[in-house]
């Protein structure tokens, strides 16, 4: 890919909504934000563990506390009505962004991890058992596969791991072998945190549907940089996390099909989740308010869709060209290295972030000597531990992109590392 | 630059290089093995006491991790012989720091003192105290 070629969106106009780009870095970091000793431009290229925040998702997180802010569903008065309009409209829009039939099928949760749990707790401890299994893959992040593993020790029920192979592809003739009538729940990560692997969410779908087990797709690494569309994959569930996609933290999205939802009882209980109390006994509000117990995440649903607003404005097709864009050249560029590692499938067949590790140079290190040069990216096990087993390291360091990132900061992020490789030499 | 650059100084890239005392010891007095979890470092120390029992004589380590971990190993290595089983109890992490020579960020903290810890824990079960700690706390 010749370094001529323009963008698929204006990245440009882009980075001019977002003014932490920036900003220096490297001095004190006992105060928060730029100050005195920050004299490295900022290459920020941690994207999969959150995006940042464009200037009309904090306007609309000011608007919100400036202008309307008061508690949802419970008040006759004014502001409660605008408060209730604007937070029922974010479920709306969450509804058409991801293709789900309405807000009935859209629940607002901390965060993916919450959303996991929910299904696991409120549907798993109900329909599991011994003798039933819950299939995973190998590269599932700790939000799925810890979750699944409590419940399944609860209940008594296995689980079972797809394969993932040398080249990080999901083996579907694994999955297809471990995917039988024992098996209830399939939840699967849709795009791998570490490896980039895209999962083929819709033909596993199927599988699972073929034997009457239901599918949970783990979409925190998906939503935020590609179409989806939850009825086309034919998702039983589907889970993701607004600070990865321009949004606030504290607001992921659990969409579950309606008569699913319909028929789970509620994970947490309290007011705004019920429709009458007694001192005997309870019924529950409506789809989805019965699985929003308590004051709900009124700003943060209200920029989440500020969010989708500003992605869809550019188009998730654009956005996705973009990732794949930066995510091939990044590829490219680290794996022309013979010290550099990479893992996961080619540049051409994967999201858009990039693990690697730097021979001779702990992944901690690496991260460490990143930061001298204002690179920020994240080391570690990026919560899936078992996988690092698998691929025989502690940590991997991993690049991820988002739409504000250009070829040159990854070329910021390859010099950088030759630094740390001269260093250590 | 940050900090952080100031944490590869050559002082520390010379000892994680070029480590001191690194292998076993046949007839150690204690010996005691930890892990930083959050990194991956293991580190195992093997101490030699003087005849009082009680000062320490030589120091060997033997480990796997990120070159702050295994430099501060090295070098407290190199620092300990000669201290007191209590002048060791008493060593906290500014004493780290100190002997490191460069400041160190706070997420690399716990990479930092893994050594002395390990060291603090092989001590303390050495002298009949209960602990079955193997990792580090910040």
């Amino acid at each position: 890919m010749g370094t001529q070629e323009t963008y698929p969106i204006d990245v440009g106009a882009i980075r001019e909504d977002f003014p932490i780009l920036d900003r220096m870095v490297g001095g004190d970091i006992e105060t928060p934000g730029e100050g005195e000793g920050d004299t490295q431009p900022l290459v920020y290229l941690d994207n999969a563990a959150t995006s940042h925040t464009p200037e009309p998702v904090v306007d609309s997180i000011a608007d919100y506390y400036r202008g309307y802010n008061s508690n949802v569903h419970r008040g006759i008065h004014h502001l409660s009505q605008e408060a209730s309009v604007a937070y029922e409209a974010a479920h709306d829009r969450v509804a058409e962004f991801i293709g789900a039939s309405g807000r009935e099928e859209v629940v607002f949760t901390k965060n993916t991890t919450e959303a996991m749990n929910l299904v696991a707790y409120a549907w798993g401890l109900a329909e599991l058992g011994p003798g039933d299994t819950v299939v995973l893959t190998e590269m599932e992040h700790h939000a799925s596969l810890v979750t699944w593993q409590q419940i399944a020790k609860r209940t008594g029920a296995d689980i079972e791991f797809i394969r993932v192979d040398d080249e990080g592809r999901l083996d579907m003739d694994h999955a297809a072998a471990l995917i039988d009538d024992s098996t209830e729940m399939v939840s699967v990560v849709h795009v791998s945190n570490v490896l980039g692997t895209i999962t083929p969410a819709a033909e596993l779908a199927e599988m699972a549907h073929a034997h009457d087990a239901y599918i949970f797709v783990d979409g925190a690494q998906s939503a935020p940089t590609r179409p989806v569309d939850v009825e086309a994959i034919d998702a039983d569930f589907f889970a993701f996390s607004g600070h990865k996609m321009l949004g606030p933290t504290g607001i992921g999205v659990l969409y579950g099909k309606e008569h699913l939802l319909e028929a789970m009882d509620p994970y947490l209980y309290g007011g705004e989740m019920i429709r009458s109390v007694t001192y005997e006994d309870s019924t529950w509000e409506d789809l989805p308010w019965k699985f929003e117990a308590g004051t709900p995440v009124i700003a943060q649903g209200i920029a989440l869709h500020a969010a989708i607003d500003y992605l869809d404005d550019i188009g998730m097709q654009n956005v996705r060209a973009h990732e794949d864009h930066l995510a091939e050249y990044a590829y490219n560029r680290l794996a022309g290295f013979d010290d550099v590692e990479v893992y996961g499938p080619p540049g051409d067949e994967r999201g858009g972030l990039v693990a690697f590790n730097l021979a001779g140079v702990h992944a901690h290190d690496l991260s460490s000597i990143l930061n001298d040069h204002g690179v920020a990216i994240r080391a570690g096990d990026h919560c899936t531990q078992p996988l690092h087993d698998k691929l025989g390291v502690p940590a991997s360091t991993r690049a991820s992109f988002y739409i504000y990132n250009t070829r040159e900061e990854i070329d910021a992020l390859v010099d950088a590392v030759d630094d740390a490789r001269q260093l250590f030499a | 630059m940050g900090m952080g650059s100031d944490m590869y100084r050559q002082q520390i890239l010379d000892h994680y290089k070029n480590p001191r005392n690194k292998g076993k010891m046949s007839d150690p007095d204690f010996s005691h093995s930890g892990e930083n979890p959050s990194c991956g470092d293991t580190i195992t120390v093997n101490v030699s006491l003087e005849d009082d029992g009680e000062t320490i004589e030589y120091v060997s380590f033997t480990g796997d991790g990120c070159a702050i971990s295994q430099a501060s190993a090295s070098m407290l290595s190199e620092r300990l012989p000669g201290t007191t089983l209590p002048e060791l109890e008493a060593m906290d992490t500014d004493d780290i720091t100190e002997m490191l020579g460069v400041d160190i960020s706070p997420m690399r903290i716990k990479c930092a003192v893994l050594a002395r810890q390990v060291t603090q824990d092989g001590a303390a079960m050495h002298q009949g105290e209960a602990i079955d700690r193997t990792t580090t706390e910040g």
